[in-house]
């Protein structure tokens, strides 16, 4: 590791090397290529645009796992719990009073009369994630890495239960319909430049330093003077607000909200994006996004068909899933540090 | 009094299927730090050999469970985890959820995620009448089913060779392999074991259910984790403890809650879990030799 020595004057002549345009390098790089994504989106015909811009929102989502899986060390299952409960805040705050009242007629006077700017709840869903997440840490964050790994799961299961059967707030099984659809390309690329952005300024803070120095070695970090729980829950909270705002994202692209959703599925999605990728850097995190939203819809189209010489030749439905399953199988065994290899996009000029 | 008595006969069975399958899983951690997501499939699978030799024998239909899981056991620790036996636990634990999926998934493929009904080992349905308390023989199978088991692994891990080499590599597996413990022979009987527990687990949930789909595994062995957790990670006593203790704790809080608080008794055992965890982060009865020495 780099130990630099700066004074405030040496930064200025530091800048004119390049060496801020160098330490920002990856984050420039991850930011061209989600505007392209997005220029790309806002060209492409409309089934296609759904897709990237679904893609852009799932993009938001690992990239809010890798803020506490990279720097950690510490495997999650429970953040498509914090997307459940971003969604639905979100939506509760958002849904026109007509629409509570056909859905969710036993809903609290003042949740039933709320109608919010989509801005501000959805500051407020990412918010109410990070307070679970914060009341959460606390006794599951003490856990050693492996035990705190599992000890995830049971929030998603928990938060499942209670959506699934909290019927008068949250309708229960039932869907909730007539959001308000914000959600377009721009909107989602918006939320991963930000999403993006957060998790660099996070990775390159002290906290987050000290956080992979215990990722590292535990014991050496603790011999050092490094609190390691406090750091862990702090990226906690912090990937738990941006997991919370994708699914806000993903509940006003959809326009409805349904427990199901965030339930295995999509956990499985997002962890395999981010193994695939390879969880210990920031651009793995997008890139491995990318390449399996780009996957997926080839096998999507695979399974709907192509037509060949007037016959339709089509995949099984599930096939998806199954390769999926499979690739990051493969991954594991013979790229473990996934597609990006553990390492940010490097400068690419001599000094 | 009856009700008493039928619910904490109800408890102990239940939890006495959880403990099973918190052993299945907590026994691969002992020996290769791998928490095996793909546990629940080795109950899926066990339970549609069921399905497919219902009718046959009942010796065949279990030897034909017995033998699907055992298979699968062998054929992904030989497969999937083998190559990988040297990564760190967190690579471990996700190469275990991918095979979990992947074996889901591969099922949903070929059979179709809609649940069939099975009605096996329906003569257990009986209710028989034991101090004044109508009970099911299932429940009782259940519970004489895991004791025996229960004993039977205590007195496999304490008295014979197998068993010794399996405690001392769970203790130390490079030390034990430095001892002549044979790496291949430990982790394959380890799997072989869990096989087995997973094939009885699978017998007496689809009896008790009489449902078999892809995804039954999964609402076992996501309470059996928690349960291996609270115990103590790489404890086997912990496990089965821990096991048991969620899997009553669900029973329990089923009867004693109000009714419209039922639907949400997962979420009460899992605050539950949580509580114990911030006294006791290193579960109930913790584990020698997990943490590695400096």
């Amino acid at each position: 590791m780099n130990i630099e020595v700066r004074t405030s004057a040496g930064s200025a002549t530091a800048f004119l090397k390049g060496e801020v345009l160098r330490r920002l390098w990856p984050l420039l790089c991850l930011a061209v290529l989600v505007l392209a994504i997005g220029l790309l989106a806002d060209l492409a015909p409309t089934v296609l645009q759904r897709r990237i811009t679904q893609g852009l929102i799932y993009l938001v989502a690992v990239v809010g796992l890798y803020v506490f899986v990279g720097n950690s060390g510490v495997l999650s299952f429970g953040h498509v719990a914090f997307m459940a409960i971003g969604a639905y805040v979100s939506a509760l705050l958002t849904m026109s009073v007509a629409a509570k009242g056909v859905f969710l007629p036993d809903l609290p006077i003042w949740l039933k009369s709320a109608e919010w700017a989509p801005l501000a709840a959805a500051f407020v869903g990412g918010a109410v994630a990070a307070v679970v997440a914060l009341v959460v840490g606390f006794p599951l964050m003490r856990l050693s890495g492996i035990s705190a790994g599992i000890a995830t799961f049971a929030i998603l299961v928990v938060t499942y239960v209670v959506i699934g059967n909290w019927s008068s707030v949250t309708g229960g099984q039932n869907s909730l319909m007539g959001l308000p659809i914000y959600v377009g390309p721009w909107t989602a690329t918006a939320g991963a430049l930000a999403a993006v952005g957060i998790a660099f300024a996070f990775q390159e803070s002290r906290s987050a330093l000290l956080l992979r120095a215990s990722r590292e070695d535990e014991a050496a970090a603790a011999a050092s003077g490094v609190n390691m729980v406090r750091h862990r829950i702090g990226a906690f909270v912090i990937s738990a607000f941006l997991s919370g705002v994708s699914g806000v994202l993903l509940a006003h692209f959809l326009g409805t909200v349904r427990v199901e959703t965030f339930y295995l599925d999509l956990t499985f999605l997002i962890i395999a994006m981010l193994v695939i990728g390879g969880m210990r850097s920031l651009t793995g995190a997008v890139a491995g996004a990318v390449v399996i939203s780009a996957l997926t819809e080839l096998l999507r189209q695979a399974e709907v068909g192509f037509q060949i010489s007037g016959t339709t030749v089509a995949a099984p439905g599930g096939l998806g899933d199954v390769v999926l399953a499979l690739l990051m199988l493969l991954i594991i065994v013979f790229r473990p540090k996934g597609i990006a290899g553990g390492r940010e996009v490097s400068w690419p000029f001599r000094t | 009094m009856d009700r008493i008595i039928q619910t904490l006969v109800d408890a102990i069975s239940v939890g006495g299927l959880y403990a099973l399958t918190a052993l299945g899983i907590g026994l691969i951690f002992g020996v290769m730090r791998l928490i095996n997501f793909a546990h629940g499939e080795l109950i899926m699978i066990a339970g549609y050999a069921i399905l497919l030799m219902f009718g046959l024998p009942l010796w065949l239909v279990v030897a034909g469970a017995l033998a699907a899981a055992l298979v699968l056991a062998l054929a992904i620790e030989r497969a999937a985890f083998r190559p990988i036996r040297e990564a760190d636990p967190p690579t471990l634990l996700i190469s275990s959820f991918a095979v979990s999926f992947f074996l889901q998934k591969t099922m949903i493929l070929f059979v179709g995620s809609r649940p069939k009904g099975v009605d096996f080992l329906a003569v257990l349905a009986r209710q028989v009448e034991i101090a004044g308390a109508r009970l099911q023989l299932l429940q009782i199978v259940t519970i004489v089913v895991s004791a025996v088991l229960l004993v039977g692994l205590t007195w496999f891990l304490k008295a014979t060779r197998l068993g010794l080499e399996m405690r001392a590599a769970a203790e130390n597996f490079s030390m034990a392999q430095v001892l002549g413990v044979r790496a291949n022979r430990v982790i394959a009987t380890a799997f072989a074991i869990s096989a087995v527990l997973a094939a009885v687990v699978a017998c007496l949930f689809v009896a008790q259910t009489g449902l078999v789909q892809p995804r039954m595994g999964l609402q076992l062995v996501v309470i059996a984790f928690v349960g291996t957790v609270i115990g103590g990670l790489g404890s086997l006593p912990g496990a089965a403890l821990g096991g048991f203790l969620v899997g009553a704790a669900t029973i329990l809080l089923q009867a004693l809650l109000p009714p419209d608080l039922r639907v949400f008794r997962e979420a009460f055992v899992f605050v539950a879990v949580a509580l114990v965890l911030l006294f006791r982060p290193q579960g109930i009865i913790p584990a020698h030799g997990l943490k590695e020495r400096i």
